[in-house]
């Protein structure tokens, strides 16, 4: 038997120290566990303080006898190593385990035990837990606003439909790759514009768009027959014209009349609302901000000296405001810079903010990876003999767009964090949502369950995003 | 000089030209219309509307220019209650991210997903709508320590109450410059005679020393005033005395500070780990302690890479603080973008003066951090 210093433990004693910690450290935890679950305190015979601090006294006294160096067992020893390293960090452990113990009863009692989900009114929530009942209830117009009960289809189908064009990507054969950028890019955002614009919308109110549209697809299908020499300008002039013929010319109402769907009933956009007009903002919005900010960010570095301050102006514009002043800017100052007879519906309007804001940002994350490029990619590129867009396109972007896809991630959960603020314009997604149903008569006194719920989903949403981003990032890293 | 360099400079200039022009002949047509001159002689007209909370004094008699002030210095007081707290915040879960301590760094990564992936106004509502409606009613508060009521009508804390505030306030500005001296007098004794100087030590007893004699000599006088409670009517109880935090502003800095600091925290961790290990085991090989390595070694390169993106933050605080619209906390978006615009209908002069406030403050904020960055950059020889 090797004389114990119970001060300093060590190997020669090992299992002497090790029953007597473990005791120490499992009573600790025991006492805490029946007061928290079973609201008993064995130890309340003590004089306060020290019946107070006994476990955590106990425990710490424990953790300190265990703390033995090169044990041999795997499992001391990680534990050691993990939570165990000194004084301090035992301490700290116990009371992270003590607090968590502690906060688990109250936190189930509230969620689960004693929460109420049956029935259809406010009565059969007596309990003192949750009342998801308010959630049950509500749900519809948590997920689609003020949009009509029997119309709902039409966002689901919608949502349905562009759920499963998205994920073509992944069943695309070899064969399709190549065009994957482009249905990306064009296709995609056009059949997503037309879902949401013919079938959720049903009406023509913002149709001017659709002769753009128009214009746009006529002026690309064309743009792949012409040589390459004259397709910037081309790309600038021929739209605008094809516009203009097209608006004024050919179809001054006709198209209008075509383009009504006559079966859908129109439902205006201040009705639209919920998670759903989160998703649809946030995805027009994704949508635009990327192409503007690339556009800014060329144009900043650019070495022309209009277009760069030009670009520089508008970057430190958007970046230096609040997007909540933006927003108040579109509501009651943008309509004042429009003609009399020319209206624009609000929810344009708060894209087109969110878009040219979130814009700048995206421009600085991607003018980040445009420095972040060696001198010797652009020498190389131009001393193939390629041009400003060719370098940019084939050489320069999927370099720098490799490198910022977390700052970009970054950029669009902020986007999509930022949507809620529509509430300024009167625009009622699902925080806005909450808000209206908590103020409702015969639902006073839950905001604490919707707030919980709207929380839980942008959680999920935001964390799924992130770390969709962190996989691309590792998929596209490549060594240097 | 081509015109391939030209012509696209002229078109963008063009539009952007084209597009201004657009814009400020309808707006000017538009206030024809209305009857409405531009300008901003407004600014000195009277106010009419109160506002509840105010650094400043201020009623209805005053001007639209002091409703902007009230405002701004709302906005700047919430903005340093928040960037004070999310400081701290940040960086103890930043330090904790980094611990080794699997529980700790479990919860430091937990917390830090979860409030950053919520938004901000979504947990501005929390507190506002949900937590802080819990709170007591003022005639049922048990104090914290006899002399702090944290109320569902707001947080009531203790006011000093000062004589000769003035001679305090000096004795502490001749601390601060005392201790500049001593600084410059140490570095100068380190490089000449290689002797350090407890710097550190003498600057804390300066920082005491000094107040305390202005106690005793300078006639300085300091008494607390604790709020008392105070019946108004049957069941309305308020307290009397004392500072009154509103809820609103709680609420706010609370939810500013706790999201701000979760890319606070990141920020740090970031600035830590991105020290090499090299440079922390050349610094130990040459026999400094471990304290001295953190201090002479890790942290003066570990802020090189922490104060630029945290300054940044810090920005991004200020700017979220607009939020506080949401749940009326008078700020300036509040006070000036929204009663003041109601009642004047000036929208195109009073969104732009919100506006350049807020791009003013990041403007003169990100010219100082480029300085601050050129001045700090590893000069390579």
């Amino acid at each position: 038997m090797n004389k114990l210093n119970f001060l300093q433990p060590d190997k020669n004693n090992l299992n002497t120290y090790l029953y007597t910690g473990v005791i120490l450290v499992a009573f600790s935890i025991f006492i805490v566990f029946l007061n928290s679950f079973f609201n008993k305190d064995i130890v309340s015979f003590l004089p306060g303080p020290i019946s107070f601090f006994l476990p955590l006294i106990l425990g710490f006294i424990g953790l300190h006898l265990i703390r033995i160096d090169y044990s041999g067992l795997r499992f001391l020893d990680s534990i050691n190593k993990n939570i165990n390293t000194n004084n301090f960090n035992a301490f700290l452990s116990l009371i992270i385990v003590f607090v968590v113990i502690k906060s688990l009863p109250p936190l189930l009692s509230w969620f689960i035990i004693d929460a109420n989900i049956a029935g259809d009114s406010k009565d059969v929530c007596t309990g003192s837990g949750a009342c998801w009942t308010y959630i049950k209830i509500w749900f519809n117009r948590f997920m689609y606003g003020m949009y009509p009960n029997p119309e709902q289809w039409r966002i689901n189908l919608s949502f349905i439909a562009l759920a499963f064009l998205g994920t073509i990507g992944f069943f695309a054969t070899e064969k399709f790759k190549k065009y994957l950028t482009l249905y990306y890019v064009v296709v995609y955002p056009l059949i997503a514009f037309f879902f949401i614009f013919f079938f959720i919308s049903g009406g023509p109110i913002f149709f001017d768009f659709s002769y753009g549209i128009i214009a746009a697809v006529i002026s690309i299908i064309i743009g792949f027959f012409i040589p390459s020499k004259f397709k910037m300008y081309y790309f600038i002039i021929v739209p605008i014209t094809l516009y203009i013929l097209l608006k004024y010319v050919f179809f001054y109402e006709e198209l209008i009349e075509l383009g009504k769907l006559e079966a859908l009933e129109w439902v205006e956009t201040g009705a639209w609302g919920g998670l759903s007009l989160t998703f649809i903002v946030s995805f027009f919005c994704l949508i635009f901000c990327f192409p503007i900010g690339l556009f800014l960010s060329l144009g900043r570095r650019s070495d022309f000296p209009i277009i760069k301050y030009i670009s520089i102006g508008m970057i430190e514009f958007w970046r230096g405001v609040p997007l909540i002043t933006v927003l108040f800017m579109s509501s009651v100052m943008f309509p004042m810079f429009l003609p009399e007879d020319m209206f624009i519906d609000k929810l344009v309007r708060v894209i087109i903010a969110i878009s040219l804001f979130e814009a700048a940002y995206v421009a600085e994350v991607i003018r980040g990876g445009l420095q972040a490029l060696p001198r010797g990619q652009y020498d190389a590129a131009k001393s193939l003999g390629m041009g400003y867009w060719k370098m940019h396109i084939l050489v320069i972007l999927p370099q720098a767009l490799k490198l910022v896809i977390p700052g970009i991630a970054n950029t669009f959960l902020a986007l999509v964090k930022d949507t809620p603020l529509i509430f300024v314009v009167g625009l009622l997604e699902i925080v806005g949502m909450l808000n209206l149903a908590k103020t409702n008569p015969e639902w006073l006194g839950f905001a604490m369950e919707g707030y919980v719920f709207a929380s839980v989903l942008f959680f999920i949403i935001c964390y799924a995003m992130s770390k969709y981003s962190y996989n691309l990032e590792q998929k596209y890293k490549t060594e240097r | 000089m081509n015109i391939k360099k030209i012509l696209p400079q002229l078109l963008t200039l063009l539009a952007v030209i084209l597009i201004f022009g657009f814009f400020s002949y309808n707006a000017q047509v538009n206030m024809e219309n209305r009857g409405i001159t531009f300008g901003y002689g407004f600014l000195s007209q009277e106010s009419s509307f109160d506002v509840q909370f105010s650094l400043i004094e201020y009623d209805g008699s005053h001007s639209y220019f002091r409703a902007y002030l009230v405002g701004l210095l709302n906005t700047i007081l919430v903005s340093v209650i928040g960037i004070f707290f999310a400081t701290i915040i940040g960086v103890v879960v930043g330090i904790a991210r980094l611990s080794n301590n699997y529980l700790i760094n479990r919860t430091a990564a937990v917390y830090v997903e979860f409030f950053r992936n919520i938004p901000l106004l979504l947990q501005i509502f929390f507190w506002y709508f949900a937590a802080l409606r819990a709170l007591p009613l003022p005639q049922d508060t048990e104090p914290m320590f006899g002399v702090f009521f944290l109320t569902i009508k707001g947080f009531f804390v203790p006011a000093f109450v000062w004589n000769n505030l003035d001679i305090f306030i000096y004795s502490i500005i001749a601390a601060i410059i005392t201790i500049i001296f001593v600084r410059i007098y140490a570095r100068k004794k380190q490089e000449n005679e290689g002797i350090q100087t407890p710097v550190l030590s003498i600057s804390i007893g300066l920082l005491i020393i000094l107040p305390f004699l202005s106690f005793l000599f300078g006639g300085v006088d300091a008494s607390v005033e604790v709020p008392v409670i105070k019946q108004l009517s049957q069941s309305g109880f308020t307290y009397e005395g004392g500072i009154k935090l509103p809820p609103e502003l709680i609420s706010l800095a609370l939810a500013l500070s706790l999201y701000t600091a979760t890319f606070i925290a990141e920020c740090v961790r970031a600035g830590v780990q991105g020290v090499s290990k090299g440079q922390k085991e050349a610094a130990a090989s040459i026999g400094l302690t471990p304290n001295q390595v953190l201090k002479l070694v890790v942290m003066p390169q570990a802020l090189r890479i922490i104060i630029p993106p945290t300054t940044n933050q810090y920005l991004n605080l200020t700017k979220n603080s607009s939020l506080a619209a949401a749940i009326a906390y008078p700020d300036l978006v509040l006070v000036f973008a929204g009663t003041a615009l109601m009642q004047t209908g000036r929208a195109i002069e009073i969104v732009s003066i919100t506006m350049l406030t807020y791009l003013s403050l990041s403007i003169s904020i990100s010219i100082f951090m480029n300085w601050y960055n050129k001045k700090i950059a590893i000069k390579e020889k």
